[in-house]
């Protein structure tokens, strides 16, 4: 089975520890971004999701300057900026952008300080790469059980709050008058961001890790008509893309030039951005595109 | 106005000397009226008149700086309030079904996720039949038209069975033919659920065959009654505090005020057309 599809699968591409843990890693990651991403795409909080992610690279380059893994970093000043965020004004529309802007802009100038010391400390450039690009085979198996922990809280903020997170996409007001706390819903979702965000950073790099969360949400929302069948498809289309990364990356080893694999990250983002490009030209004709031109007239 | 007698409907909704003050601005004062069972009223008045505020204050979204608000309730187990806010664009991208936006008026509010279940299923299907929505119950709702949404709207409003239904402008944005469909539904269920329905809009004339009474709202204040006893020079001058013309037209009711810094002319180019 392995011989036949050796021209695609290398020999021990299964029996590679680092392969083992990048799969699995991979996995969560990808299956957290996708429902997690449903959700930013549906609230319209894009921007936020991808800041809060380069915002972690001064939480992950100043983790590398202290020594430990660059996750608690990212997870601590994550949550930080979503706090910082949520106080500046990100519940309202307008403010929203602003806040996020501004926070970003600030982390981003702390995070050119760390990677600067970073490199002059290693000597080497590893550290920027690392952060900003993602290091998911050179995880330490020790950091797995880490992972699972902040994907399982992730997941979890995010699934019990399911039915307010949709009624308060849909319109402020109508959740309100239903009775949802809108302000706790609106600051529990951004610490499931921010958690999930950091988790797809250490995975694929923090300037990357958008791909993951808003790519795969984005092709679903296309493809069907159900908050929850789109958060399932967010979540495959992410796993699939992710493990396909990783065979791809760990194939390239061979390519040009020899001696050095491809970045992963690289491949995650092409093969979810492919996907997405696919849906956009396979759009199936949607029930009602009579009705699509009508409410265009009206609204 | 007073409910009292056992041959009256059940008041639903008493708003008593209410007053609203946002931001140094005075928004309303001293507003009153009450609503009771089955009984269709309209909430008129231009924009920036202060419909908003009042049914925000309803929904206690608003605390007023005077006054109380009782809505009244059977059994403290049914919702009191339905609501159709302003103007929700939804969202073509958004994966949600008609019959989904629906469900979430039965349980929205409440965290963790929802199991089907085929008493919720039913329930469903008969408040999409009662909008006269089955036809599109499974398509998108970013997808539909204007007048489709503001159906599905409100059946996300009834389902969960309150005894006032709540709509903010729910006219806007339609085409006479939705406009027609919208009014005739809001008052067949009015009369069969005897649910309490407070409409707001800048256009009463839409409304004129089904309203029962009117609340009118000009300058932070109302006046209130039928539509003859609302809507005449008279009362809409004391009103508005300037002269007013209520012009009726092939059935239709034009509203003509005077500019309060200008002086008193009739129809002519100083004059707002307040209603059309």
């Amino acid at each position: 089975m392995t011989g036949f599809l050796s021209p695609l699968i290398e020999p021990g591409f299964f029996a590679n520890a680092p392969v083992q843990t990048a799969l699995l890693v991979g996995g969560i990651v990808a299956v957290v971004s996708g429902v997690v991403g449903t959700f930013t795409v549906m609230r319209g909080q894009s921007f936020a999701g991808h800041s809060l992610a380069d915002i972690g690279t001064a939480g992950g380059s100043a983790a590398f300057l202290l020594g430990i893994s660059p996750l608690f970093g990212f997870v601590a000043m994550n949550l930080l900026a979503a706090g910082v965020m949520e106080s500046i004004g990100i519940r309202r529309p307008r403010g929203r952008d602003l806040a996020t802007g501004i926070v970003l802009g600030g982390a981003l100038g702390i995070a050119a300080l760390f990677l600067y010391l970073d490199t002059t400390a290693s000597s080497t450039t590893g550290a920027t790469i690392n952060v900003l690009f993602g290091s998911i085979f050179t995880l330490p198996s020790s950091l797995v059980p880490f992972i699972g922990v902040f994907s399982v809280v992730a997941l979890a903020l995010v699934l019990a709050m399911y039915r307010p997170l949709i009624l308060t996409s849909i319109s402020s007001d109508l959740a309100k008058a239903q009775g949802v706390p809108i302000r706790l819903v609106g600051i529990v979702y951004l610490v499931a961001l921010a958690v999930a965000v950091s988790l797809s950073a250490v995975a694929i790099g923090a300037i990357l890790s958008t791909a993951l969360l808003i790519g795969p949400a984005a092709t679903a929302l296309r493809i069907t008509n159900r908050t929850g069948y789109a958060a399932l498809i967010a979540a495959a289309i992410g796993v699939v893309a992710t493990w396909l990364g990783v065979l791809l990356a760990y194939d390239s080893y061979y390519w040009f030039p020899t001696g050095g694999g491809w970045p992963v990250s690289f491949f995650v983002v092409t093969v979810v951005f492919l996907v997405y490009l696919l849906s956009q030209v396979r759009v199936r004709p949607r029930a009602g595109a009579r009705r699509e031109s009508t409410a265009a007239e009206t609204g | 106005m007073q409910a009292d007698s056992a041959t009256e409907p059940a008041e639903v909704l008493a708003v008593d000397g209410v007053s609203v003050t946002l931001s140094g601005r005075e928004i309303l004062r001293d507003v009153t009226f009450h609503i009771h069972a089955g009984e269709f009223t309209g909430l008129i008045g231009s924009n920036g008149a202060g419909k908003t505020t009042l049914l925000r204050v309803i929904l206690g979204l608003i605390t007023p700086s005077a006054g109380t608000v009782r809505v009244e309730s059977e059994s403290r187990r049914r919702p009191l309030i339905g609501y159709v806010p302003q103007r929700i664009t939804l969202d073509p991208d958004m994966p949600l079904r008609a019959r989904d936006l629906v469900g979430l008026g039965i349980d929205g509010q409440r965290f963790g996720l929802p199991w089907p279940s085929s008493a919720r299923h039913r329930l469903i299907d008969e408040m999409l039949e009662s909008v006269d929505a089955t036809r599109f119950a499974e398509s998108r709702v970013g997808n539909l038209s204007g007048g489709e949404q503001q159906r599905i709207l409100i059946a996300h409003a009834l389902i969960s069975r309150p005894r006032l239904l709540l709509l903010d402008e729910p006219l806007a944005n339609l085409d006479i033919g939705s406009e027609q469909e919208v009014v005739a539904l809001l008052s067949r269920i009015a009369k069969q659920q005897r649910i309490a329905v407070l409409i707001s809009t800048h256009d009463m004339n839409p409304l004129l065959p089904v309203m029962d009474r009117i609340v009118y709202v000009a300058n932070g204040r109302i006046a209130t009654g039928t539509t003859d006893e609302v809507v005449s020079s008279e009362s809409l001058t004391k009103l508005y505090g300037v002269h007013v013309d209520v012009i009726h037209v092939h059935d239709r009711i034009l509203v003509v005020a005077g500019r309060r810094d200008a002086p008193l002319q009739h129809g002519g180019g100083e004059s707002i057309v307040e209603v059309v």
